[in-house]
């Protein structure tokens, strides 16, 4: 039950010895649960299609939101561009690409707040008038409170970046969290699909 | 690769526990302690800290066991009232699969995994703290529901909906007060810490791996963890998403599970069991990784058909993704929904049988050890095969129709949840204990632990399969004399006390071990995984120098120089 003595052999030459990111495997764990998630509620949406006992239904009041799809895929765009800056170490042309992102971001917000508006105020459509209004709102809201924790953590590294705090080296990083917003804007094609292709 | 190196100065002998711990020496008093606990990002701290609130939960729901067998002990007993009755039985579902299971199979995860696999820590130290300070949290708002879930004419002070909390039983028309309110928050903020934990156990398998440990090298405890955090993130997430829905009904009067507005609750039956069955799994793989480490240990032998057990344990994470409706037959489903799920649930017989098959050929000529740990592998394998087969008897539609919400039931997932999860998990608790704490537990009250745990876990479990057949429904409250039943239930209740007896003895030994056990040295089992190639317990850094590896057991490469296992893998 004692110790065992053990002859301690040479160690080797530092080997490659090569090993995932472990920033990118994390990112790449919490899309794969944020997926599951958004599923849920996706299948949520489609099962209740049509079953709402009262108006108004999604072909009354939905208008599809064109300019906004296009706003937030093209940010997609962008932050790849900013990616490729920052990896060729042109810090102007990274915060021009980033801060792009964040606009057109924002922009797709405020056209979801918009949308909102109009669907509360002059439709009389709130997330307890339906089923409609119910799945509708979860589903939107679900997506939109990703974009708005995306726009939170783009801001912040934007914000590193106009102080001259984010350097080349943090280019990795950079693009773990670039990750997270590919991942919104995917969701989105999804979304856009069920909620303005399918449900309408 | 090269030879097998360890950070041991040439011999295991490595500075005692003092030495190693420096801060153990600064005697700062209790605050000073406690506010280093508080604030540690060290896996090892937060892997204690897991456990210890997994033991402590145990506890208390054990109580509520105990209160449950008491009530059932006699016909027309009024030992509780009706309400606290289903109090006690949601408490106690909710408590054991959430803060006992959940919290001990990721504190055993977060204490293991690094030292495998020769790491420093965890991928992400801070996302541990925060995984388990969340997950302590939402034990906490749980049981505050007891005071504060007290709501409109004081209905309810506990969930009390049963632990699957069916819709639209915890709509706001039917559960009053707050405590549908406590049940959701707590476990959304559980799901997250334990999600958390997945994703940094996966991203600490994936990128932490000291030099040689191949994925076919890594120790079956951390390959069936690994499987086990993947399913976490595909099957607690729907739980969040169902519970988010539920809040929604709750506080912004949606209509997602009120069938007044057309909404159903059969889609919470599903989405429930989605994440419910597969929980199933990411509790018992945890369970079969301790079996698999100490099983090979004890038997002398090395674990017989590893890549098997590797593929099986990924084959189980897969099916069981596909039978969740198995717990809905009695829904009414079409004949094709009811075959579909018959056939997938015999199929997860087929990975389990392999398992089976694997520990028994590594006992099989074996030179076995029947120390504290083994016994309870042991007998785990036993009972592991009877739930098994219980379960394909109620994966068969017809048969499920017969029996589905009596007792048989109950004692089947039981059968698998104590028979097997506990099991190992004390069979854990014994193999690793003198790692975690320096000292051995001690032998004696070990064995009365196991020989009194399993007679109390037969009379207990074994009887209820029999009023289940005699028709006897769960979630009673009470029952007439002339059914039946009587004696049946009146040695569940002995059988349950027995195994109360049991966990205190094991809880005793647990603090008695701590001040009076015997020194356990490194590596008292003489066993093949890293973490016994450094000090008990191991210091911060865990490795003085990172190990290299060449074979899947290390530490026996090293003690036999002659006939390394590198040779033949």
């Amino acid at each position: 039950m004692s110790a065992v003595p053990i002859p301690i052999a040479q160690l080797p030459a530092d080997d490659d010895w090569p090993r995932p990111d472990r920033g990118t495997v994390a990112m790449f764990s919490l899309i794969v649960a944020e997926s599951a998630i958004f599923l849920i509620f996706v299948i949520a949406y489609v099962y209740y299609i049509g079953r709402s006992l009262s108006g108004p239904t999604p072909r009354q009041v939905l208008d599809v939101p064109v300019f906004n799809t296009v706003c937030l895929l093209s940010s997609s765009f962008t932050i790849w561009l900013a990616e490729r800056a920052i990896r060729k170490r042109a810090m102007g042309a990274f915060t021009a690409w980033w801060a792009l992102t964040v606009a057109l971001g924002a922009i797709f917000l405020a056209g979801t707040g918009i949308e909102w508006h109009k669907l509360i105020y002059q439709d009389g459509l709130t997330i307890s008038t339906n089923l409609f209004g119910t799945t509708f709102y979860s589903l939107v809201g679900l997506h939109a409170s990703h974009v708005i924790a995306g726009i939170l953590m783009l801001s912040l590294v934007l914000i590193f970046a106009l102080t001259g705090k984010l350097k080349p080296e943090h280019g990795h990083r950079v693009e773990v969290l670039a990750l997270y917003w590919h991942f919104v804007d995917a969701v989105w094609v999804v979304v856009f699909t069920v909620v303005y292709l399918i449900g309408r | 690769m090269a030879d097998s190196t360890l950070p041991a100065g040439g011999a295991l002998d490595l500075p005692s526990a003092g030495e190693a711990h420096p801060e153990g020496e600064r005697s700062g008093g209790w605050l000073e302690t406690l506010h280093s606990w508080v604030t540690t990002v060290d896996h090892k701290r937060l892997g204690l800290m897991y456990i210890g609130y997994g033991v402590f939960f145990l506890l208390i729901g054990g109580l509520e066991a105990m209160i449950i067998r008491i009530q059932l002990l006699r016909p027309q007993n009024n030992f509780v009232s009706p309400e606290v009755f289903n109090r006690m039985f949601t408490m106690h579902g909710t408590t054991m699969v959430f803060l006992v299971g959940m919290t001990l199979i990721i504190g055993f995860a977060n204490y293991l995994v690094p030292l495998m696999i020769g790491a420093r820590d965890m991928a992400f130290p801070r996302l541990n703290a925060f995984s388990f300070w969340m997950t302590a949290l939402g034990g906490l708002l749980l049981y505050y529901s007891f005071i504060g879930g007290v709501g409109l004419q004081g209905a309810g002070s506990a969930p009390d909906f049963t632990w699957w909390a069916y819709a639209p039983l915890t709509e706001k028309a039917f559960s009053r007060g707050h405590t549908a309110d406590y049940w959701a928050l707590a476990l959304i903020v559980s799901g997250f810490g334990t999600v958390g934990a997945a994703i940094n156990i996966i991203a600490t398998t994936a990128s932490m791996r000291c030099k040689g440990m191949t994925l076919l090298r890594m120790p079956l405890l951390v390959w069936l963890n690994l499987v086990v955090a993947g399913m976490i993130l595909i099957v607690i997430t729907p739980l969040t998403a169902a519970q988010i829905m539920l809040l929604i009904d709750r506080y912004l009067g949606g209509h997602f599970f009120d069938s007044q507005a057309g909404g159903a609750p059969l889609l919470w039956f599903h989405f429930f069991w989605i994440f419910g069955h597969p929980e199933v799994y990411v509790l018992v793989l945890p369970a079969f990784a301790i079996a698999n480490e100490v099983i090979p240990v004890f038997s002398r032998k090395a674990i017989f058909g590893y890549p098997a057990m590797v593929a099986a344990s990924v084959g189980i994470g897969v099916i069981s993704l596909g039978v969740w409706a198995h717990h809905m037959f009695t829904v009414g489903m079409t004949s094709a929904g009811n075959a579909f799920f018959v056939l997938s649930t015999g199929l997860v017989g087929v990975p389990t049988g392999i398992k089976i098959f694997n520990w028994l050929a590594t006992m099989w000529g074996g030179k076995i050890r029947f120390a504290t740990p083994m016994l309870f592998c042991t007998a785990f394998i036993i009972q592991f095969l009877f739930a098994g087969l219980t379960g394909i008897m109620l994966s068969i539609a017809p048969w499920n129709w017969q029996l589905h919400g009596s007792y048989f039931v109950v004692a089947h997932f039981h059968y698998v949840l104590v028979g097997a999860i506990v099991f190992c998990i004390f069979a854990g608790f014994y193999y690793w204990y003198p790692k975690m704490t320096g000292k051995m537990l001690d032998e004696h009250l070990g064995k009365l632990h196991f020989w009194l745990f399993v007679i109390g876990f037969h009379l207990t479990f074994d009887t209820m399969h029999i009023p289940g057949l005699l028709g006897m429904p769960r979630w009673i409250y009470t029952y007439e004399a002339d059914r039946g039943w009587n004696t049946y239930n009146m040695v569940v209740g002995i059988g349950g006390f027995i195994q109360a007896i049991a966990i205190l003895i094991f809880a005793y030994n647990l603090v008695h071990s701590y001040f009076r056990g015997a020194d356990a040295g490194p590596d008292p089992w003489d066993a093949w995984t890293l973490e016994w190639a450094t000090a008990s317990p191991p210091p911060a850094y865990n490795f003085a120098v990172e190990p290299v590896v060449a074979s899947r057991r290390p530490l026996w490469d090293l003690k036999h120089p002659e006939d390394t296992d590198s040779r033949y893998e």
